[in-house]
């Protein structure tokens, strides 16, 4: 693949339609400023911060645009887990995501056992992180099949009462920002 | 298209295997896969819905057995000869043949930037919307054989309109050239034993985002309760 995609790249700068340049600063900023840290950052400021949360439930774009994160996150929804409620994100077309707040997606995420059953066995892709929720906990899987993308607000764990914003970043996975995983426990960071 | 793309519901693909500490990139060509597809959407000549078309139009066989930048690579392979840019005898040589066709715009490092935020896909409307938060519909049962993002699995079937998104590109006739033409789009729950039968999990919910002319109203009669809300009357 490497000699292949090497090749396609030489031709298109030749012919002028890339700039290797322009090529580097992309990779460059998925692979070192757009990731999971900053989807982190914004639901430790939802657990901490109720009226930012508000906020970000109501108009998701709007909040974020207001931390100043590199890209603007359009069309983008937040959507709350209660423990009555447990929200999944999944694209079974393709591979929809939240590029701005979370950065490119995993493989799994792309992959056709995810792709095709989030949709109809959410409690067994679930188990396939580990994750059991209760028998009558509600699952919304939510099928990302526009330019609407989704990011999951996972429950704040119990005992991170008092914890900064900085602290509170860190128990957010980005598994738990898609819905198919929770937040780690307080004990889990040093 | 009635693709292997559309995998919602599929059984037999196995567990989902997610991989501890996944690098951003398997392999620097990866990133420069990417990267290109980035920059050559931004020349304005195709848009996502078509970037996503020629993904979709790869063989079957050849989808399910390449990696996601693998499909990349061939979707855009695909389209930049499709659109004319490039040559299967450049491709052979490796090099540049042919004099280079006008293009509207190219990306250069110092737009770079820009390229980091999506551009909105919301336009004025040239209607109101025809359904309303609470409405029950039904989704229609369409196959195109062009792009379209309804998927199988919720063709047919009664669901509740739960939030109205604004309106939109319509990707189905973007891709057919019909131009953007504007729709509104809706997010439309399901329960999952409307789309799966009733063995299935009664505490599963499943929504799509769905454009307008994907919907009609549910007919009187044709309503399942279970959804809870209101049939409209015709």
């Amino acid at each position: 693949m490497q000699l292949r995609v090497r090749a396609l790249e030489t031709i298109l700068t030749e012919k002028g339609y890339v700039d290797p340049k322009a090529l580097d600063f992309i990779i460059d900023a998925y692979e070192t400023k757009i990731g999971p840290h900053i989807g982190a950052r914004i639901v430790a400021k939802a657990w901490a911060d109720p009226d930012f949360k508000n906020g970000l439930l109501a108009d998701a774009t709007a909040a974020v645009g207001s931390l100043g994160f590199t890209g603007r996150a359009i069309h983008l929804i937040a959507v709350e887990n209660t423990p009555r409620l447990h929200n999944m994100v999944v694209c079974t077309l393709c591979s929809c995501y939240p590029w701005e707040v979370l950065g490119l997606p995993p493989v799994w995420y792309k992959s056709a056992p995810y792709r095709s059953r989030a949709v109809i066995d959410p409690r067994g892709v679930l188990a396939d992180f580990g994750v059991t929720l209760p028998v009558d906990t509600e699952i919304r899987v939510w099928d990302s099949t526009a330019e609407t993308r989704y990011l999951v607000v996972p429950m704040r764990p119990a005992g991170t009462e008092g914890w900064g914003e900085e602290q509170l970043a860190r128990l957010v996975t980005r598994d738990c920002m898609i819905g198919t995983g929770l937040a780690l426990p307080p004990g889990a960071v040093p | 298209m009635n693709g292997v793309h559309d995998m919602g519901g599929m059984h037999g693909f196995g567990k989902v295997e997610p991989e501890a500490n996944e690098p951003v990139f398997h392999a620097p060509w990866e990133g420069r896969v990417l990267a290109m597809n980035r920059a050559m959407g931004y020349l304005g000549l195709w848009n996502i819905d078509i970037g996503r078309f020629s993904r979709e139009t790869l063989p079957p066989h050849v989808y399910l057995g390449s990696s996601y930048y693998k499909k990349w690579e061939l979707g855009l392979t695909n389209l930049c000869v499709q659109f004319g840019l490039i040559g299967d005898d450049e491709l052979a040589a490796g090099h540049a043949l042919h004099p280079t066709k006008p293009v509207p715009r190219t990306l250069t490092a110092a737009a770079a930037p820009k390229i980091l935020s999506r551009s909105s896909f919301e336009r004025p409307a040239s209607a109101p919307a025809k359904f309303k938060v609470g409405d029950c519909v039904c989704t229609r049962n369409i196959n195109p054989p062009s792009h379209t993002r309804l998927p199988r699995y919720a063709r047919g079937h009664s669901g509740v309109i739960e939030c109205i998104r604004g309106c939109h590109v319509f990707p189905d006739a973007v891709v057919t050239g019909k131009g953007e033409d504007p729709q509104w789009l809706y997010t439309v729950v399901f329960e999952a034993r409307e789309l799966w039968g009733d063995a299935a999990d009664p505490t599963v919910k499943i929504s799509i985002e769905a454009w307008e002319p994907y919907l009609e109203a549910a007919r009187v009669g044709s309503f399942d309760e279970r959804s809870g809300a209101q049939p409209i009357p015709n």
